[in-house]
């Protein structure tokens, strides 16, 4: 046995850990989990644990659907609100076939897949994402949420609920080594925002899936339902996921040039141009549900043409002014993604795009000084400044023409998205909402 | 704190350089087996290894001068080569176990600890303490004030080098070969998140055990000078 599985069986010995629960993530992003007990660990971690993929979503094929769950023992980590009396772990996993060969539905692989192709040239991907989600008083299924901040909800002033939900949540973090940037009380009631501080991709994804259970089992344990849904309030910001990506070699970031005006390599420049280029063929991925394109409207800081720019939040790709001396610190924020999404996928994609640019030398197009929502169309048309697809229909016909999306997620997992989320979209359109009794049914 | 082994030649190999730190041995590589001599412990060395592949004559000479004393380091362990076997014949005396280079980790770990385990000695420590900290090498378990810290198998390997090694500075890149070897998607940040996410798990009233020395990397404890 590997030094680091003898390190998961001792500990797990010694701190009386009574299950382990192996995680993995769905296709579209919704972490799964099955539990053992520590004697079937050792098992597990030297030949994985078999179950049928075809209950997972994206999984299912149709000859055989038995696949295996293999431990990666280096995500290994107590649970913070486990019964103390009755410890429990979890252990991220990576899907693998029966013969032991890599499971194309798992995106886990994908991302493991780009990163190896970034290594080769020697470029560690390191992410940095900014989470915002609601906290609202539970409701009925279908109605409309109602924000703590308004709610009556509580006896204590409402701030003080989801401040200390804030808190606790940081406080579970940080026992998970999720170390947290910043977090604050967002422009919208009831929505708040936690940054995480930068990691490799890889970890950043796990770490994602693990923000999100913890920040709803936090909420849940004081009755509060938080959530990631984009959009979930009208007329105001909805929630995103800025994502803050750089390239190193070893210790030095590839983004920075001391001697550039903008202090941007041209490793960085082209490393946009690809962001830039593809942003349309992967907004599917990165922005998965109908409801993340009502999001992706003017007036709420959301970004709806593909430009870049430095200070200027209407561009979907920001240049962040790192303070002097703090050259580590160059990097780029792409702005479109919400924390609906996949992070596996989504991050393999802001890769993919990124390299394809510097592989094939894309040219940089200019900055976007003026703020482009106060622009007419024929102006942006004239500055040769797309826009985003308006919908997941838009998205998902952009995408389905994408050779780099089909490359970097592979044949399983594009199809397969595909399938479902045409489906997603059908089903959507066939809704006659309050929008058009409100609209049609007098006046037509 | 037990003694140290010492290890041919020097600079010794990497990897195992990382096998014996990974398996909280302390040790010190010699170039010669004058140097060794001057450099040794005084209650003499816990032990040998002698890696004879690179330069064999002077693998063997090593050998015969740690042997051939009143009082001989032992156990010495030979790491070799598959075809140098045949110079195991009438050697008998110069070692008391050997291993194939390149050697598997594990291997190398499990013959140490017999030898170790037969002479009675041992220069793997089962506990290292600094102030509040304790970490137990045998089960993996480490405590802060008596508090059982949650650690990830690699927060545990960069805490335990870190502390067997208290009041030096380590750059990035040693740690990352030393700890890590450099099969990681991180690269050389690596080091940086992880310190962040111990001092994290150490909590604010020890999270300055280790501190960031500006420029170069980080230093477990306090300075040797006091700083």
């Amino acid at each position: 046995m590997e030094r680091h599985q003898d390190y998961v069986m001792r500990t797990v010995e010694e701190r009386g850990v009574r299950l382990v629960r192996l995680w993995f993530t769905d296709v579209l992003g919704q972490l799964k989990s099955f539990a053992i007990s520590p004697a079937e660990l050792e098992n597990a971690l030297e030949e994985g644990m078999s179950f049928d993929g075809s209950s997972i979503d994206g999984f299912s094929r149709v000859q055989e659907s038995d696949v295996l769950a293999v431990p990666d023992p280096n995500t290994f980590e107590l649970l913070p609100w486990a019964d103390p009396k009755a410890p429990e772990a979890r252990v991220f996993c990576d899907i693998a076939n029966l013969d032991g060969s890599p499971f194309d539905g798992d995106p886990r692989y994908v991302l493991r897949r780009n990163l190896d192709r970034a290594r080769e040239r020697q470029f560690s991907f390191y992410v940095a994402p900014d989470l915002e989600f609601f906290y609202f008083a539970p409701g009925a299924k279908g109605q409309a949420p109602v924000p703590l901040d308004e709610g009556s909800f509580f006896d204590l002033t409402t701030n003080d609920v989801s401040g200390s939900l804030r808190k606790q949540t940081i406080r579970a973090l940080e026992t998970l080594g999720i170390p947290v940037e910043y977090s604050f009380h967002e422009d919208s009631p009831s929505q708040h925002e936690i940054d995480l501080t930068h990691t490799d991709a890889l970890t950043m994804a796990d770490s994602v899936m693990t923000f999100r259970l913890v920040v709803k089992e936090v909420a849940a344990s004081e009755g509060v339902h938080a959530t990631f849904m984009p959009k979930p309030l009208e007329g105001v910001q909805g929630s995103g996921m800025h994502t803050h990506v750089s390239l190193f070699r070893g210790e030095e970031n590839a983004f920075f040039d001391p001697e550039d005006p903008y202090n941007l390599s041209i490793v960085a420049k082209r490393f946009m141009a690809g962001l830039l280029h593809h942003a349309a063929e992967i907004t599917a991925i990165t922005n998965q549900t109908v409801n993340s394109y009502k999001r992706l409207v003017p007036g709420f800081e959301a970004p709806i043409h593909i430009s870049w720019a430095r200070n200027n939040r209407s561009g979907l790709v920001r240049v962040p002014i790192a303070k002097r001396g703090h050259a580590n610190a160059t990097r780029l924020e792409y702005r479109s993604p919400d924390p609906a999404c996949n992070p596996y996928l989504a991050f393999a994609l802001m890769l993919a795009a990124g390299l394809k640019g510097i592989e094939e030398g894309y040219d940089l197009p200019p900055e976007a000084e003026a703020n482009l929502f106060e622009l007419t169309d024929e102006e942006l048309a004239k500055l040769g400044i797309d826009q985003l697809p308006q919908s997941l229909s838009d998205a998902l016909r952009v995408m389905e023409r994408s050779e780099l999306v089909v490359d970097t997620l592979g044949e399983h997992i594009f199809e397969w998205f595909l399938r479902n989320k045409r489906s997603e979209w059908r089903s959507y359109k066939t809704q006659v909402t309050p929008f058009e009794y409100d609209r049609y049914l007098r006046s037509l | 704190m037990m003694e140290p082994i010492v290890v041919f030649p020097d600079p010794p190999l990497p990897e195992l350089a990382r096998t014996l730190d990974l398996g909280g041995y302390a040790w010190k590589a010699a170039p010669s087996a004058d140097v060794a001599a001057r450099l040794e412990p005084a209650n003499g060395w816990a032990g040998a290894i002698v890696v004879a592949d690179g330069d064999p004559e002077a693998a063997w000479a090593f050998c015969r001068a740690v042997r051939k004393r009143d009082m001989p380091v032992a156990p010495l362990m030979l790491l070799m080569s598959g075809a140098q076997l045949a110079d195991l014949e009438l050697r008998d005396d110069l070692f008391d176990d050997f291993c194939l280079n390149p050697f598997h980790p594990r291997e190398l770990e499990a013959r140490l600890r017999h030898q170790f385990w037969r002479v009675g000695g041992g220069a793997r420590p089962d506990l290292v303490e600094y102030g509040p900290l304790s970490l137990n090498l045998e089960t993996y378990q480490a405590t802060i004030a008596g508090r059982p810290l949650d650690l990830t198998y690699m927060e545990y390997e960069l805490l335990k080098f870190l502390a067997q090694h208290p009041g030096k500075v380590f750059t990035r890149e040693m740690l990352l070969s030393r700890v890590w070897g450099y099969e990681y998607y991180g690269g050389a940040r690596t080091v940086d998140v992880h310190v962040r996410r111990l001092r994290a798990k150490l909590g604010e009233e020890h999270a300055a055990l280790i501190s960031t020395v500006r420029s170069v990397g980080y230093r477990f404890g306090q300075s040797r000078w006091g700083g």
